[in-house]
């Protein structure tokens, strides 16, 4: 029974075990914890890494396949390995830095838009007690520390002293402005039914996943995880046909990188970070219990899913023009979201005398709420197009704007 | 409570270390051989004019502005959602004003025209 039990509870027992083997060497315990947090945090961010390296070689290859052509397929096997040579591509290649632009905020950007990436996986849940640090304000961090994002964007922008890049730069500032509102929005709901911000007990508490118990917030996270990595339909801060490629124009070689490697490691955060609050994180059906040892690859599987949605999107929709991003989310997903918010406070408050129902009967009452919502959404856009249906095409682009 | 911190501590370090070492290394290997053509500020080819150091439009504020409201009220909606199954039906009623007074600021700055991109 021994044996089993440590294969099934490998990866606590392995934490376990290198806490034993530092306090054996007769470390005082402030040194213990310090060398287990630098081991747990290099483990993490050599995670964060890697999904650059295996979600690039995804993405080109899905993309390829849904636009019927092979794809990168030289560097063995199928190619899947081309990230390998692109990434000593990328540092060998020389670093230009343009005479007219702000040396120091140049070298900066890049810098600091890599740190709050990696800083998100201090919180994600990749198990029971398999996290990095279980703060009880898990996702307030998360949205706290993303927010860093916009600023080192901004600062590439007008380090460069590029007219491109500025404008890309005022372009993603107030896209991911926007959409920021709605995602905090949703999460809020997600919070009021667990009671809690950790991202843990956010897990442990969803006994039914919560993208079936409000499809409401789970599209709209969506949706807000789409503009908020800049993936396409919302990837206007490199519309390549309009501005060259957007803020990072003037950067090269390794800088680039930096901003490629963070473009990934938050997708994929921002990927795992869905899954945790609507898809039930390290949750399946039970299989959690039964073997620990898998909760990384389940939540690793969700996540890839969620990329899957990500590049099917991208090779899917058109690019949106600008303001009507923007307004997509102060007009659509803001009301929609304050709704559901509203929704959820309600739900919650229902009396359940036996608290083995709870979850299912508020559930149960916000699933279709939501139902009712998603429908009388429906109906009031097929209205207001049905309206517009044999209007002059000035007259519909005017009524789309207001 | 503030002990869960160290953790965050260590890797606010790490995470710091880490874009230093990965140029650090790029900067060990990679040619520097600069001239006028190259670091020329890339514009498809033109000639750049003047800087892109300029005043940019007044709208981008209006929508800034509207987003620290929001951003404000999320802030103080993250307690509420947390301590919410301890306090009474009143928080829900406190809540729908507070949501309610938002969304008629919202609604003001919508039929002012102030999301309209023009």
């Amino acid at each position: 029974m021994g044996f089993w039990n440590f294969v099934l509870n490998f990866w606590t027992e392995l934490g376990a075990w290198v806490g034993n083997v530092l306090s054996g060497w007769g470390l005082p315990p402030w040194a213990v914890n310090l060398i287990a947090d630098v081991l747990g945090v290099l483990v993490l961010v050599v995670i964060g890494v890697a999904a650059v390296l295996i979600f690039t070689p995804m993405e080109r290859k899905v993309i390829a396949r849904m636009q019927d052509r092979p794809g990168p397929n030289r560097v063995w096997p199928y190619g899947l390995l081309q990230a390998i040579p692109d990434a000593i591509k990328m540092l060998t290649k020389e670093d230009i830095v343009p005479e007219k632009a702000d040396r120091q905020l140049h070298m900066l950007a890049p810098i600091l838009v890599v740190i709050p990436s990696l800083l998100v996986y201090a919180v994600l849940p990749w198990g029971p007690r398999i996290i990095g640090q279980d703060l009880n304000v898990g996702v307030l961090y998360i949205v706290a520390i993303s927010t860093i994002h916009i600023l080192a964007v901004l600062i590439a922008a007008w380090g460069s002293d590029n007219k491109f890049a500025l404008l890309s730069a005022f372009r993603v500032v107030n896209q991911l402005l926007a959409y920021e509102v709605p995602m905090i929005l949703s999460i809020l709901a997600v919070v009021l039914f667990t009671k809690t911000m950790s991202t843990q007990g956010i897990v442990e508490a969803q006994t039914l996943p919560y993208f079936l118990v409000m499809p409401i917030a789970g599209f709209v996270f969506l949706v807000c995880a789409l503009a908020e990595t800049n993936r396409s339909p919302n990837d206007l801060l490199e519309a390549d046909s309009e501005l060259v490629a957007g803020y990072m124009v003037e950067y090269s070689g390794m800088k680039f990188a930096m901003f490629f490697i963070a473009e990934y490691v938050n997708m994929f955060a921002s990927a795992i970070l869905l899954s945790t609050l609507f898809l039930g994180g390290y949750k399946f059906f039970g299989l959690e219990n039964a073997a620990p040892v898998l909760t990384p690859f389940i939540v690793f599987g969700k996540a890839s899913f969620v990329i899957f949605l990500m590049l099917w999107f991208r090779a899917t929709f058109p690019r949106m023009r600008f303001d009507h991003l923007v307004g997509f989310s102060w007009k659509f997903l803001v009301p929609l979201s304050l709704v559901n918010l509203i929704l959820a406070g309600i739900a919650v408050k229902i009396p359940v005398a036996d608290p083995r129902w709870e979850p299912w009967v508020q559930g149960g009452v916000m699933a279709i709420a939501s139902l009712v919502i998603i429908a009388a959404t429906a109906w009031i856009l097929n209205r207001t197009a049905r309206k517009l249906e044999g209007a002059p095409a000035l007259k519909r682009i005017v009524a789309a704007e207001r | 409570m503030l002990s869960d911190y160290h953790f965050i501590g260590v890797f606010v370090l790490v995470a710091i270390a880490f874009p230093f070492l990965a140029l650090g290394i790029a900067w060990l290997l990679r040619p520097k051989k600069p001239n006028p053509v190259k670091t020329a500020i890339y514009e498809c080819g033109l000639e750049t004019i003047g800087d892109a150091w300029v005043r940019f439009r007044a709208q981008y504020y209006i929508y800034a502005l509207i987003f620290v409201a929001f951003d404000v009220e999320a802030v103080f909606l993250f307690p509420w959602a947390v301590a919410y199954h301890r306090v009474g039906l009143w928080a829900l009623a406190e809540v729908f004003l507070f949501l309610g007074i938002l969304t008629i600021g919202l609604v003001y700055a919508w039929r002012k025209g102030a999301l309209r991109w023009q």
